[in-house]
């Protein structure tokens, strides 16, 4: 299992028997489904639900950070048919989180979905679950039989009147059904393409009805706010950053793993909880929220903390709060080609800037790579992502370009080093024995 | 593609169709395309791979057109639409992986079996795909193994034992 440390656990409470602690029984056990029959038993109005949950000022754990509270109120009220849906499609590299808590706790979202629904006033409900961890999404399902049996699920949920179904469906190996439309598109049994907004979800969603999408962190954290109050899960984090976070911590660490901590927490202390760097090895560069939020170097990391307010003020996202650390053995034009690759691999070719984009990019920092680059590559990389840049129907055309320009930023003289050179400037000997596959010494 | 359902229904065996029927029943009536994901998959654990009859089969059980359901199979990777090995293992290079030895691990793996990615071993018996993030990068390296079974912190001793597991 995973490694676990925490400040003011909640979210990770269910975790520490790991994989024996997951079932109905552990779940009530420790307080499970207790706010679900508070909210049925005394008849909540959904309005002082969605105020409840306003005033934690939970912000979407998925990445975009949009106060769910929020969210929640664009329902339109009347519409007789409307879906709530979970984003575990988890695939924003570097981030892991989302599959320990299903593993782990798969009934806190499944409590945390079914208030949701009530809040909205959905009926149906479905979690879609990132296709490359079957195992996880097999377990779920076997959770929503134990909720189903329980009469936490399905019709007049503990004899209130309020009915509301849950069921699993599972992606099969597309990054982009991470973007909510590309993951209603793929639940109507499509490609993930997205769809151009407006109109936005909460209007027009699955199969065309009003619907709410969470990612799965966000509707795990519910119970545990209506259990203590929302004001007092604010004020566990700072300031227009409520609550804990889950932060997966990879790379060159000693313990990688999922930490759950308070909002505001310095970013020195969570890698102090991942066991500091690797070999005791300096830190070059940090990427704080997925693959897709800027890289900031390793001095500009050591100063923040690790919030929405503080990381967007040093120039990067929290996102998803993947937490990608690299050592000074990373070769950062190695890194970026990497990267590259993934959105060229991942672009759902829809729009031109992104599927063409997506493609000069990788094969720009490739030939750099290759000891192939020329001088004025840099500028071209540059250029090409000013025209992705807001220029396509989702944000993956944006996420594939800010690791470009926030890596050719910081990094510059490493990739005009690898130009005029046609090398890395790190050791390709040095480079090998940073992964810590090989043994010392060993071939 | 024209031929009518029953006679193309037999394809899949009745034991899939059951489960494919238990799909169709978590959406509404009349969204059964809603299905054809998981459906895609039952009919390629049965098949080994998806055969575009195959493709056909289900899109006629689930009443949408062949070629929506084959847009669906060649939009996601883990739909194999052509024959693989037995054992098909998937190995994670993404960057995370990539500093904890993702690449090392594809390389090992790569040097002992004598193929490349996208190959299959001369016996048949396991084909090696390079994958993007699987969402397990703090067990890193990690592969999957035909799709559905997770191996978390495969360094040289782990892998080897995947690979004598593979015959």
């Amino acid at each position: 299992m995973a490694l676990i440390d925490t400040i003011n656990p909640l979210l990770t409470t269910g975790w520490a028997k790991g994989d024996a602690g997951w079932s109905l029984k552990d779940y009530e056990a420790r307080g499970g489904y207790k706010q679900l029959r508070r909210v049925l038993e005394s008849k909540m109005s959904q309005d002082d639900l969605i105020a409840e949950v306003k005033k934690s000022v939970l912000r979407g754990r998925g990445g975009a950070g949009f106060p769910t509270g929020l969210k929640w109120s664009f329902m339109p009220k009347a519409a007789p048919v409307k879906y709530v849906v979970c984003n575990t499609d988890e695939g924003e590299p570097g981030t892991f989180k989302d599959r320990d808590l299903m593993r782990f706790d798969p009934h806190s979202v499944i409590e945390g979905m079914i208030i949701a629904g009530y809040a909205v006033g959905a009926k149906a409900g479905y979690n879609y679950i990132h296709g490359e961890i079957f195992e996880t999404y097999e377990r779920f399902e076997e959770a929503l039989d134990q909720a189903r049996a329980a009469g936490y699920l399905g019709d007049n949920i503990l004899g209130s009147g309020f009915s509301f179904d849950l069921f699993a469906h599972h992606g099969w190996g597309a990054y982009i059904c991470g973007e909510e439309t590309g993951l209603l598109e793929s639940i109507e049994g499509k490609k993930g393409q997205p769809r151009f907004k407006p109109p936005f979800p909460a209007n027009f969603g699955l199969y065309g009805k009003p619907t709410t999408i969470n990612n799965t962190e966000t509707f795990a954290a519910i119970p545990f706010i209506l259990g203590m109050g929302g004001e007092a899960y604010l004020n566990l984090g700072k300031p227009n950053n409520g609550g804990t976070k889950l932060f997966s911590v990879s790379g060159h660490v000693n313990r990688p793993g999922n930490f759950e901590v308070p909002m505001g927490t310095p970013f020195s202390k969570l890698l102090e909880m991942a066991g500091g760097m690797r070999g005791g090895r300096k830190l070059k560069a940090v990427i704080p929220g997925g693959s897709s939020a800027p890289v900031l170097p390793g001095d500009v990391i050591m100063d923040c903390t690790m919030d929405y307010d503080s990381i967007a003020k040093a120039g990067s996202m929290l996102g998803s709060g993947a937490v990608i650390v690299m050592d000074e053995t990373v070769c950062m034009v190695k890194a970026l080609e990497r990267l590259s690759y993934f959105y060229y691999e991942e672009s759902c070719g829809q729009c031109t800037p992104c599927r063409e984009g997506s493609g000069w990019l990788y094969r720009v920092v490739h030939r750099i790579e290759h000891g192939e680059g020329r001088p004025e590559d840099l500028d071209l990389l540059n250029r090409v992502t000013d025209n992705m840049m807001g220029k396509t129907i989702c944000a993956l055309a944006d996420a594939a370009a800010f690791p470009v320009r926030s890596f050719i930023k910081h990094f510059q003289s490493e990739f005009e080093y690898h130009i005029e050179n046609k090398k890395c400037l790190v050791d390709p000997e040095v480079q090998r024995m940073g992964s810590g596959f090989f043994k010392a010494g060993a071939a | 593609m024209n031929t009518p359902n029953t006679m193309l229904s037999p394809e899949l065996s009745p034991e899939s169709l059951k489960k494919i029927d238990r799909e169709v029943a978590k959406y509404p009536a009349d969204q059964k395309q809603s299905a054809v994901m998981a459906a895609l998959v039952i009919a390629q654990d049965e098949k080994g791979w998806l055969p575009k009859e195959t493709i056909a089969a289900v899109a006629t059980y689930l009443g949408m057109a062949p070629m929506a359901a084959y847009e669906v199979a060649s939009f996601y990777n883990m739909y194999d639409l052509h024959p693989v090995g037995k054992y098909k293992i998937t190995v994670c290079t993404n960057l995370p992986c990539a500093l904890s030895g993702g690449v090392h691990a594809a390389d090992y793996v790569k040097q002992k079996l004598g193929i490349d990615f996208n190959e299959t071993t001369p016996d048949g018996m396991v084909t090696l795909k390079e994958g993007e993030c699987m969402g397990a990068c703090g067990d890193a390296p990690v592969m999957l193994v035909n799709n559905k079974r997770m191996c978390s912190f495969m360094l040289p001793e782990q892998i080897d034992k995947l690979l004598a597991e593979c015959k």
